[in-house]
């Protein structure tokens, strides 16, 4: 230890425990010098190092015949889709970056997710986000909300890499303490497959694009994984980096021309992002079972006077670790130039599983990889909240119903979490690189593969409410429902990548949430064959010992084979039939548990939400065969708001009105218009195919309800009758009239 | 007809630009990194969209100090046609190639949306394979896009017939409604003088396959090559 250190201080700044350093002393058996401390306290964090959350992870399948890397294996999750292509697939947090600084911290969020692909040798295809936010009636959230959709748009437009999906929901429970959830797809033959491994003895490191300053320092151990960051506002800022979305496209040009042109001249790319070059070099190293041997001296700067110990954790954007492989330096020094990228050599891949970290002459820290790589792993106990209890235990029965349900019906489309995005995704360039098959705003977003019928459907989806009151069933139904979004573009799932947002694991009643969300995503990807292949886990967000909803972001990629003859939103016709596939439409009162019904009547979540995965699984496997058989015309998910919410959206989109004959709604109609049950999709068919779909239907077990017709101008339904003018009106617009509410 | 497809650090629409020409209407193209100086043997340059240099400054503001525009500058000089589509239009009016300037949208959000252009004039290579007043749809993606010259600017290209494209509802009615980022007179696209230089915020490269949206956008491409094939 450098004399005169304050050891406490500097384990408070970096976040570990005094038992960890003890931990660390007996497996060195020395202590640690300061930069050496730095670097347990960024890959023993929470956010590299999984310390709560690894024994729940393994519990998630990650295995399927069509998965060319799994989940943790590398930066990201590859699955092979056909033709000789692959896909790339991961998603990441930037909450707490956001909560303090929205701007920088979403755009930052955005610019490590696509580096997170390209390290893949993938082409970026498209982004998407999760948003969470509190209440717009709170100026602060007003501020963080436009923030971050201003840093995702500023960072992504500039990057030239669409914006094509994504959620956004308002809940007191983020009230200061934002969900940012930013995922990358992207596309890569085959045969180009790159993996961050840092082997082979001799090759050499070589660190490319910007230079490396004093910015985020203490982002991966200080303010990812420690709670109430909003409470240090001007303290933590510094740990927040900045973004220059410019140097990023031409860092993505750059690699994917050595990646797809040179891969020969390389063994592997790293990305640079949480705890920076530390995580990189040791990652890479201990993936190739190799040690590496960096000097610092050599690391182009951006400030003067950095410290070894602010140059190896550094979380500075735009940059990445090339692994080039010995005598390549020149033709991969060039091709970056060209480029017109900084780049320099830092060091060497060595074949003593060390870390060497060296200032010149002089060695500043020596570490063994194993023991950097091996954190303590903590298996927490969980317990029930007693106010979930007391939620659950409400009778749904003795709920009172809307007077008016057209109004209710109103309320319902004008409320934030349903309302129309558009205000947000008009900011975001949605078609750039020309793949994008459906405007934004449908149940998932299509982007196809150029020169090949093949297409992908990318969704995202986790109702933190619903994991709330039930987190196993929350849980599977993110994944549910992620499935039925992309099964409505015509895709059948392939892959998922997974976002956990909780509290601090280190309490029982956050960890009771955590186990169970995991424990219900783990049942429903087995019971619908989806391996997770990637993912990010956030927690200690938390603000005022308040926890979020416990929020699992499911991403969820499904592969369409002939892109010319999907379901496609805007193709229905006067005349042609509707029908719900799935449950209902008449529904029990416990269908009405968590749902937007409540919230819009302004009571607390209560009840909980079902789910049968048997059923969910009949239904999924009858919409993709009767869209086989082509005989759907459009298709849309019933989620948040029911099967009234659900009806209107697709009578807006497809800009016709229904004509419902009269419906059983059963003894509880609001529960039947208004409750969210799973498993229901609406089917669009033209006229005559609907004794088809229905034979279709049964054959897979599947329950099936004709709804009625659609054509003129307004929806009626039950006792609702609407025009498509007034529900427009509360549809859209409804973000802006909230942001421009009197505070 | 080969088309040099211009590539400034930053320019994104590029391979759009490429895939287009090449994929769709079979033609020749070439990719060409702002470095390189001679443009001869191409018969159109296409300045693609973009944040050339990160937009950092302004838009345009140093890609027009980019080698490779000297040679547009002579290209455009020698009469062929040069098209500018979003940024490409930037830096045309801050190479001084085209008069005015594009400033921030009125409402200061960038917006990426599909909007409806009438075709003004047909008497130049890009409109040409269009009829007066046709409405053409296709998707704009820019946050500086509004459009601005002064007074005497704006009553020459009015007078001389050179604003190409105006915003209007599907219709073909020029509104204040249907302007999406506060341009002068709904203004989306002018012409030079001469009327080989166009600039254009909106982006015909996006719109050409029907898989996407529309195929408005190739009735620019196509005017191109019929202008060539009569020339």
């Amino acid at each position: 230890m450098a004399p005169g250190m304050d050891r406490e201080r500097l384990l408070e700044a970096i976040a570990l425990t005094r038992a960890e350093y003890q931990l660390i002393v007996q497996r060195l058996g020395r202590h640690p010098n300061e930069v050496e401390l730095g670097m347990f306290g960024a890959l023993w964090s929470e956010h590299c190092g999984y310390k709560h959350s690894k024994v729940l992870l393994r519990r998630l399948p990650s295995q399927a015949p069509w998965v060319a890397v799994g989940r943790g294996e590398e930066n990201a999750g590859v699955v092979r889709v056909g033709q000789g292509w692959c896909a790339a697939l991961k998603v990441e947090s930037h909450n707490h970056p956001s909560a303090i600084e929205p701007y920088q911290g979403a755009a930052t969020g955005v610019g490590g997710i696509v580096r997170d692909i390209l390290a893949m040798g993938a082409r970026p295809l498209a982004i998407l986000d999760s948003l969470r936010f509190g209440p717009l009636s709170h100026p602060r959230n007003r501020y963080l909300f436009a923030g971050v959709v201003g840093g995702i748009g500023g960072y992504g437009n500039c990057l030239g890499i669409p914006t094509v999906g994504g959620e956004l929901y308002f809940e007191e429970a983020y009230s200061h303490n934002p969900l940012v959830n930013a995922l990358c797809m992207g596309i890569l033959p085959e045969e180009r497959l790159v993996r961050a491994r840092a082997q082979g003895e001799g090759n050499t490191l070589m660190l490319v694009g910007a230079g490396t300053g004093r910015d985020g320092i203490h982002g991966a151990s200080g303010l990812a994984s420690r709670t109430d960051p909003t409470g240090r506002f001007e303290e933590l800022r510094p740990a927040v980096q900045v973004g220059d979305p410019f140097l990023e496209k031409l860092l993505v040009e750059a690699c994917l021309d050595l990646a797809w042109n040179h891969p020969q001249w390389m063994v592997g790319i790293q990305d640079l992002g949480a705890a920076g070059l530390t995580a990189a070099c040791v990652e890479a190293a201990a993936r190739g079972g190799a040690g590496v041997e960096v000097d610092i001296a050599r690391v182009p700067r951006r400030e003067e006077g950095m410290t070894p110990y602010e140059v190896m954790l550094s979380e500075s954007q735009e940059r990445m670790l090339i692994i080039v492989r010995q005598g390549y330096e020149e033709q991969v020094g060039r091709l970056f130039q060209r480029w017109e990228i900084p780049w320099a050599i830092i060091g060497k891949v060595t074949g003593d599983g060390l870390i060497r970290v060296k200032d010149g002459p002089y060695e500043v820290a020596c570490l063994p990889i194993s023991i950097l790589t091996d954190p303590p792993i903590y298996e927490g106990a969980g317990d029930m909240p007693p106010e979930v209890a007391a939620a659950r235990a409400m009778d749904m029965a003795s709920l009172p119903s809307p007077e008016d349900p057209a109004a209710t019906l109103l309320a319902l489309l004008a409320s934030p979490n349903i309302c129309s995005r558009r205000w947000v995704y008009q900011q975001y360039d949605q078609s750039v690189l020309n793949n994008t098959v459906v405007e934004a705003g449908a149940d998932a977003a299509v982007l196809r593969i150029k020169g090949t019928p093949l297409a992908l459907a990318i969704a995202t989806d986790g109702n933190g409410r619903y994991c709330y009151l039930d987190p196993q069933v929350g849980g599977a139904m993110a994944v549910a429902e992620a499935a039925r979004n992309v099964i409505c573009l015509g895709a059948r799932p392939l892959a998922i990548t997974d976002g956990l947002n909780f509290g601090s694991p280190e309490r029982p009643h956050v960890y009771w949430h955590m186990e169970g969300v995991i424990d219900g995503m783990a049942q429903a990807c087995r019971a619908l064959g989806i391996p997770v292949v990637s993912g990010n886990v956030s927690l200690y967000n938390e603000t005022g010992g308040q926890a979020v909803y416990p929020t699992p972001v499911v991403g969820l990629m499904g592969l369409i084979e002939d892109v010319y003859r999907i379901p496609r939103p805007g193709s229905a016709k006067p005349g042609d039939e509707v029908y719900l596939l799935g449950p209902g439409p008449a529904l029990p009162p416990q269908s009405l548990g968590g749902s937007e019904l409540l919230a819009v009547m302004g009571l607390a979540p209560r009840g909980r939400p079902q789910l049968d995965l048997q059923l969910e699984d009949r239904v999924q496997k009858a919409a993709l065969a009767a869209m086989k058989e082509g005989i759907v015309r459009t298709a849309h998910d019933c989620s948040e708001g029911g099967l009234a919410v659900a009806l209107a959206e697709l009578c807006l989109r497809e800009g016709l009105g229904l004509e419902a004959p009269p419906l059983d709604l059963g003894p509880y109609p609001h529960a039947s218009l208004f409750g969210e049950a799973p498993s229901r999709i609406l089917l669009v068919t033209p006229p005559g195919a609907g004794d088809k779909l229905k034979a279709l239907a049964q054959a897979c077990g599947a329950p099936i309800t004709y709804l009625g017709r659609l054509g003129g101008s307004a929806l009626r339904l039950g006792p609702i009758a609407l025009p498509l003018g007034s529900m427009a009106q509360a549809y859209e617009g409804a973000i802006e009239r909230a942001l421009q509410a009197p505070r | 007809m080969r088309f040099a497809v211009i590539v400034f650090p930053g320019t994104w629409s590029d391979y759009d630009c490429h895939y287009v020409l090449t994929s769709i209407l079979g033609q020749e193209a070439d990719l060409v990194w702002h470095r390189q100086t001679d443009l001869a043997g191409y018969d159109c340059v296409v300045l693609p969209g973009g944040f050339s240099y990160g937009d950092y400054l302004r838009p345009g503001a140093i890609a027009r100090f980019s080698p490779v525009m000297e040679a547009v500058v002579k290209h455009a000089q020698a009469g062929r046609p040069v098209i500018g589509i979003c940024n490409g239009f930037q830096i045309l009016c801050e190479a001084g190639l085209l008069p005015g300037a594009l400033l921030r949208n009125e409402h200061l959000q960038y917006r990426c949306q599909w909007v409806h252009l009438r075709v003004e004039v047909c008497h130049n290579p890009f409109t040409v394979a269009c009829s007066p007043g046709q409405v053409l749809r296709m998707p704009i993606s820019h946050g500086e896009g509004r459009y601005y010259a002064d007074p005497e600017t704006l009553d020459s290209l009015k007078r001389e017939g050179r604003i190409v494209f105006r915003y209007c509802d599907p219709k073909g009615e020029v509104t204040r409604q249907a302007n999406p980022n506060g341009s002068l007179e709904n203004i989306a696209g002018i012409v030079n003088r001469e009327g080989n230089v166009l600039g254009m915020m909106p982006h015909p490269e996006r719109a050409c396959e029907a898989l996407l949206g529309g195929e408005d956008g190739l009735f620019i491409w196509r005017s191109l090559l019929r202008w060539a094939g009569s020339c």
